[in-house]
């Protein structure tokens, strides 16, 4: 096998996993939500894999729909904050002027406190999912922004850039063609290092109350949660959520790096 | 006729030479020495349009160079495996200048199945005819050879400058070629040597 196939099944593997939480969670819906007073508090058994809350929730149909709820959380912040990136990367290579105007902007950004920014937004957008989605992808561009604008610079002077130009081809055709699939790797690994930030982030509005509702079954919201039960030994509570959160991270993590590996054919080979 | 008038060129805030002019002819290899550092390939990148010059004027036939289209100047460069996208086939390479002519593909003896693969899975000298071939698709009237041979063993340097002495004369495009091989340059060169000399230190 050679390191092209092997990146290639990573990947698939990982997406598989990925697949399988979002479409499991559809199933485990009703199951997360319902609640039954008879078995609170379980710990793991086989009727119970993860264990049961303190209202009787079963807490692995909890942990997956939780788990689901933060990819579509994490997905939609980390997409629209490297779609913001890119785009202002693209701004500081049209010109000089147009460089430092974005430039302004990004610092202007970056100078202001992360969180603080994060409870305004969502504050002011009236808190829930497209509150959150909006204000982690708000708050986090800069950074990945400054990142694709060095890549940027450094790859428009490279001498198949320059020969491209010399052999006729347009800035459209270079910025297209040349120039954005060589962005492709810093904007995936930008997007895999966001995905883990926003959910915690997330988690974190939500602990603050300016997240999602408390109703939702959110890792953040179990987590918080399981914090108060973990001195009582309710080890699972916390335990399986963060695991699970773990697994789902890593599997974007694999998923990246074999990306990258067969986005760059000279990498695979080694 | 590619003529530099009097031009200029520096590199930083240095002048590497004031008032240089040249003279290349169609058909006719012309070659370019002088010692490193002597700014033999900044001249070539901006005769082929890839690097301003500070005054005077570079034209051709008389007039100057149009900015649209492919450069009727092609550069060739010493190491072209940086002229090529890294993540691009070579049968990408080459059709981003256009579809090569049969009778090109057999001058330059390039074999159908490099087209499948990555620029770095090529020799040398197999990525030079390519690169050739490329620069060759777009019709340039001159090519700037900078070095193009001095990585590569004696037999494939015979091989690669026989096939652009064939083209200059019967496709009528002019070479420069820049190179430190004075024998090289004896044997290939038609319409003279043109040194430049060290700058002042």
């Amino acid at each position: 096998m050679n390191g092209r196939q092997s990146a290639l099944l990573t990947a698939g593997l990982a997406a598989t996993l990925i697949a399988g939480v979002a479409l499991s969670a559809r199933l485990l819906v009703e199951a997360g939500t319902s609640a039954d007073f008879t078995a609170r508090n379980l710990a793991p058994a086989l009727s119970h894999p993860f264990g049961t809350d303190q209202m009787g929730r079963d807490m692995l149909a909890r942990s997956v729909t939780g788990l689901a709820l933060s990819l579509r959380v994490g997905l939609m912040a980390a997409g629209l904050s490297v779609l913001l990136a890119t785009f202002m990367a693209m701004v500081s290579g049209l010109g000089r002027q147009a460089d430092r105007v974005a430039g302004f902007v990004t610092d202007a950004m970056l100078a202001m406190p992360h969180l603080m920014l994060l409870i305004l937004l969502s504050f002011s957008l009236g808190g829930g999912t497209t509150a959150v989605i909006i204000a982690v992808a708000i708050s986090h561009w800069p950074r990945l922004s400054r990142l694709l604008r060095a890549e940027l610079l450094q790859v428009s002077v490279a001498p198949y850039v320059e020969t491209s130009r010399a052999l006729g081809r347009s800035r459209l055709f270079i910025l297209r063609r040349h120039i954005l699939p060589h962005l492709a790797p810093q904007m995936l690994v930008g997007f895999l290092l966001m995905f883990p930030h926003a959910i915690l982030h997330e988690a974190g509005l939500t602990f603050l109350g300016f997240g999602l509702e408390p109703s939702r079954p959110a890792i953040g919201v179990m987590l918080s949660d399981a914090m108060r039960h973990i001195s009582a030994g309710r080890w699972w509570l916390a335990f399986f959520p963060g695991a699970m959160l773990l697994c789902m991270v890593l599997a974007f993590e694999a998923m990246g790096s074999a990306a990258r590996r067969l986005i760059s054919p000279r990498e695979a080979q080694c | 006729m590619l003529e530099a008038r009097s031009v200029t060129i520096g590199v930083a805030r240095r002048d590497l030479f004031r008032d240089l002019s040249l003279r290349l002819a169609p058909g006719k290899i012309m070659g370019l020495c002088g010692p490193s550092g002597s700014g033999k390939t900044t001249l070539g990148r901006v005769l082929a349009g890839l690097h301003p010059h500070r005054a005077g004027q570079i034209l051709l036939d008389g007039l100057p160079i149009p900015r649209k289209g492919a450069h009727p100047v092609q550069y060739l460069a010493q190491a072209p495996l940086a002229t090529m996208n890294p993540r691009w086939r070579v049968a990408r390479v080459l059709a981003e200048a256009g579809c090569p002519e049969p009778d090109l593909v057999a001058a330059m003896s390039i074999d159908p199945d490099w087209l499948e693969r990555f620029p770095h899975e090529l020799s040398g000298g197999q990525l030079q005819r390519v690169s050739i071939l490329r620069a060759l698709t777009v019709r340039p009237r001159y090519l700037i050879a900078d070095e193009i041979t001095a990585p590569l063993d004696p037999i494939s340097q015979a091989r690669i400058w026989k096939a652009l002495t064939d083209l200059a004369a019967s496709h009528g495009i002019g070479i420069l070629a820049i190179s430190h091989d004075a024998a090289l340059l004896g044997r290939i060169v038609t319409s003279g040597i043109e040194a430049i000399g060290a700058r002042p230190a």
